[in-house]
């Protein structure tokens, strides 16, 4: 089963424990300036967003890249920079319409996120619940249990059974 | 290692900028942050200097846990002589800034001397520049973020600057960084802009990396994260209510200070409680937008606020119409209880000018306090304050006294002064509710004892930070002990005030230890820096730590006598509540402290003392 990176802003706190998750795991220090995720504040809104990678199927990043530096990870979904391809050229950065990958000054090369390889570190950290690591068809599940518990649902529909009328019609298709 | 190992020194008078290697063989008797800084300070500085005189140094300071993945690992402080107090000032901050500061290579930055003109530090990883700041001079601090966002061209920039307030030499001005969080106490930031300097801007890329022992110290950090979150304080009761889940318990027990600490209890503390803010309001939002943690904090206690539309203090003023840092208990009772000011909208818009100017919370609703009563006993006049009616209740007059004050205006300029030389100044030092100079905190000692002998003992003046036996007395942690008695607190005391320097010196937020004992902290310490780092060893580095504090200030030139309360909390007994008629004992705790410290009679370190901490 793919999984996926799933962000909810309103659970976020700022704390920045990703940043550090993330900048550990692919440049072995706390560095939230090399985090493929980024945690954005908007203060007068009272707001904090996570935003990282959504790993596109159709990845502009992908396409552009002329030296065929970033490839798709089978087991996890992840389109993957490999480092020892990409030159440096940026023309990924700019294909990319959610600015989410970015060119690392200190390697020379471009970074993303690339879901560290199916056990996202970022996901691990935050202490909120505000970024999970799941099913990638069901990442809408937990706001549609949301709506559900709000539609009306009398308990007579699940104690009564089937009205006649419709069951017969559905014998009838 | 997780020290960077790097001390920027920046010389104001000259301009001259150096690197210079951390001094090691001190990091390892005094960890970090606070412990070391304040050793830097004692050697450096003579302690009996004026504290606004160029000979005075500031030093911005974190600790070996800054900028890593432990819990509250963000934490910075401000070290300095208080001009507030004339003792050692140590003003600790959560935000972004200190870990930032790591993140660009340096553990700490002196300052030294005084700029000819405005200027402030630039840092950019090694770059570091000193650039005029005459533009940003009569600048608030939430002017100057922009500004100087926009000048830089980089959103990723973290700023700690001084507002107007210290411009204009209030006594207790804060330095503000990432908007709204504050090294707020004792006038650190009044220190700054004394030296021309307008603010630290500092960008990191270089990361905070060298930890001894990797996988432990991922171990150890889950570990402590584990135990916040399970925590019902700092899992639940902190991130929901913030700080402020305290206003309503403080009152119940009666210790409360409520009009300058004529009482114990406040009626209107329901209006401006944790439980308040979380109240729908007339346009159906509640006061509390959302909570906010600081870098790297799990807890998450941080307060978020908006003000009604339409309430009085931000009509035709939409700079004020958004969010920013709410009301934390401390200033919540401050601006409110003290002032007896119950109105939740005008404490939360004084607050936003408390940070939007950086003015310490703390002591200015406390100085406002001693005023209305100089007022009411009409020891001042309208003539004195400019025509405000400065009542006990009246929100008015706190939100005009909050603009005059942000901006050294007018009566302003006189509330600057801080509680204590205002009162001096109308002839009536007994109605300042301060120690050693410096604003109590929102704990009365005549209902919770041993924060009496916290209170007259700490170093930086009446503080709650120095020796939170609250915990102790009145939450049961790590066990109850009884607020209305005196036997067994100064043994309390010694151990809150050894602990707290120990946290604060390295890098960590002291909230952790509602949660957090020592067994907790010393092994994430010991697992990112060089050394054995036992919870001993930590012990023994706060002792040290606070004797060396109170070495600076005995030759600061302060004595046994600055050890005491005013004439109100030892004299007059408490009004209401459980502590009905109870003065505080200071005296039957103070003596056997000292004993205990290894101090003389006289509050001296002895000899021995001294040989035994290497102070």
């Amino acid at each position: 089963m793919l999984r996926a990176l799933k962000l909810e802003p309103e659970k976020c706190t700022g704390c920045l424990q990703c940043e550090m998750a993330c900048s550990y795991e692919n440049e072995g220090v706390f560095n939230p300036a090399k985090s493929r995720i980024k945690v954005f504040t908007f203060h007068h809104e009272g707001r904090f967003a996570p935003y990282t990678c959504t790993q596109c199927e159709e990845a502009w990043c992908l396409h552009s890249c002329p030296v065929e530096a970033i490839v798709i990870n089978a087991d996890t979904g992840a389109k993957e920079v490999l480092d020892n391809v990409c030159v440096g050229c940026k023309v990924c950065t700019i294909a990319c319409p959610f600015g989410t990958v970015n060119y690392n000054q200190d390697s020379g090369k471009v970074m993303k996120c690339d879901l560290c390889g199916g056990d996202p570190w970022c996901a691990k950290a935050c202490p909120t619940g505000a970024i999970t690591y799941v099913d990638v068809d069901n990442t809408g599940l937990d706001r549609m249990r949301a709506w559900a518990q709000q539609s009306p649902a009398g308990p007579a529909t699940h104690v009564e059974p089937r009205p006649k009328e419709i069951a017969t019609y559905s014998r009838a298709q | 290692m997780a020290w960077t190992g790097n001390v920027l020194r920046v010389d104001l008078t000259s301009g001259k900028i150096a690197a210079e290697p951390l001094n090691m063989e001190w990091a390892r008797d005094y960890l970090g942050q606070r412990g070391l800084a304040t050793k830097y300070l004692y050697e450096e500085i003579d302690p009996a200097i004026d504290a606004l005189s160029p000979a005075n140094k500031l030093i911005m300071t974190t600790g070996p846990l800054t900028g890593t993945m432990a819990a509250t690992g963000g934490r910075y402080s401000v070290v300095t002589k208080s001009p507030l107090t004339g003792a050692v000032a140590c003003s600790n901050s959560g935000g972004f800034i200190g870990a930032e500061m790591k993140m660009a290579g340096w553990d700490m930055i002196i300052f030294e001397g005084k700029s000819p003109q405005p200027v402030y530090l630039y840092v950019e990883n090694e770059n570091a520049e000193l650039i005029p700041a005459d533009d940003l001079w009569g600048s608030s601090v939430w002017e100057t973020d922009e500004r100087l966002h926009a000048k830089h061209q980089d959103p990723l920039i973290r700023i700690a600057c001084v507002g107007r307030a210290a411009e204009q030499g209030c006594r207790y001005a804060s330095v503000v960084n990432d908007l709204h969080r504050a090294a707020g106490r004792s006038g650190v930031g009044t220190v700054m802009a004394s030296k021309n300097l307008k603010a630290l801007v500092c960008r990191g890329t270089k990361g905070v990396g060298n930890i001894k022992d990797p996988m432990r110290f991922f171990q150890t950090t889950e570990q402590g994260k584990k135990v916040l979150a399970e925590n019902a304080v700092t899992g639940q009761g902190l991130p929901k209510f913030g700080t402020q889940v305290l206003m309503n318990v403080i009152n119940e027990v009666g210790a409360m200070p409520t009009r300058n600490m004529r009482e114990v209890q406040f009626e209107g503390a329901h209006k401006i409680s944790a439980e308040a803010m979380h109240e729908p309001r007339s346009d159906g939002t509640p006061n509390l937008h959302t909570n906010a943690a600081c870098f790297a904090c799990t807890i998450a206690c941080g307060r978020i606020s908006t003000i009604e539309k339409g309430h009085f203090t931000i009509e035709n003023k939409p700079k004020y119409w958004g969010a920013s840092g709410g009301l934390e208990y401390e200033a919540a009772w401050a601006l409110g209880s003290d002032t007896g000011v119950d109105d939740l909208e005008t404490l939360t818009y004084v607050n936003f000018l408390c940070n939007e100017d950086g003015i310490d919370p703390i002591s200015f609703g406390a100085t406002v306090a001693a005023a209305m009563e100089l007022y009411e006993r009409g020891v001042i006049s309208q003539e004195d304050t400019g025509g405000i009616e400065l009542r006990f209740g009246s929100a008015e007059a706190l939100a005009k006294c909050t603009e005059l004050t942000c901006r050294g205006e007018g009566f302003g300029q006189i509330l600057g002064l801080g509680s204590l030389r205002l009162c001096e100044k109308y002839g009536h030092p007994e109605l300042s509710m301060t120690v050693k100079g410096q604003e109590f905190p929102a704990y009365d000692p005549r209902g919770i004892q041993g924060m009496g002998l916290a209170y007259a003992t700490a170093n930086r003046g009446a503080c709650h930070l120095r020796a939170y036996t609250v915990a102790s007395e009145i939450l049961g942690i790590p066990e109850k002990t009884d607020p209305l008695v005196t036997e067994g607190k100064a043994e309390l005391v010694k151990a809150f005030q050894d602990a707290t320097a120990a946290v604060d010196s390295s890098g960590l937020c002291v909230f952790t230890t509602f949660a957090w004992g020592m067994d907790d902290i010393a092994p994430q310490v010991d697992a990112a820096c060089e050394g054995d780092w036992s919870a001993e060893k930590m012990l023994e580095v706060g002792e040290r730590v606070w004797n060396l504090e109170r070495d600076f200030n005995l030759k600061a030139g302060l004595t046994r006598a600055d050890d005491t309360l005013p004439h109100r909390l030892l004299e007059e007994g408490a009004n209401t509540g459980p502590a009905e008629g109870k003065v505080n004992d200071l005296q039957q705790m103070l003596p056997r402290y000292y004993e205990i410290r290894g101090w003389t009679e006289n509050g001296e370190l002895s000899d021995d003392t001294r040989r035994r901490l290497r102070v």
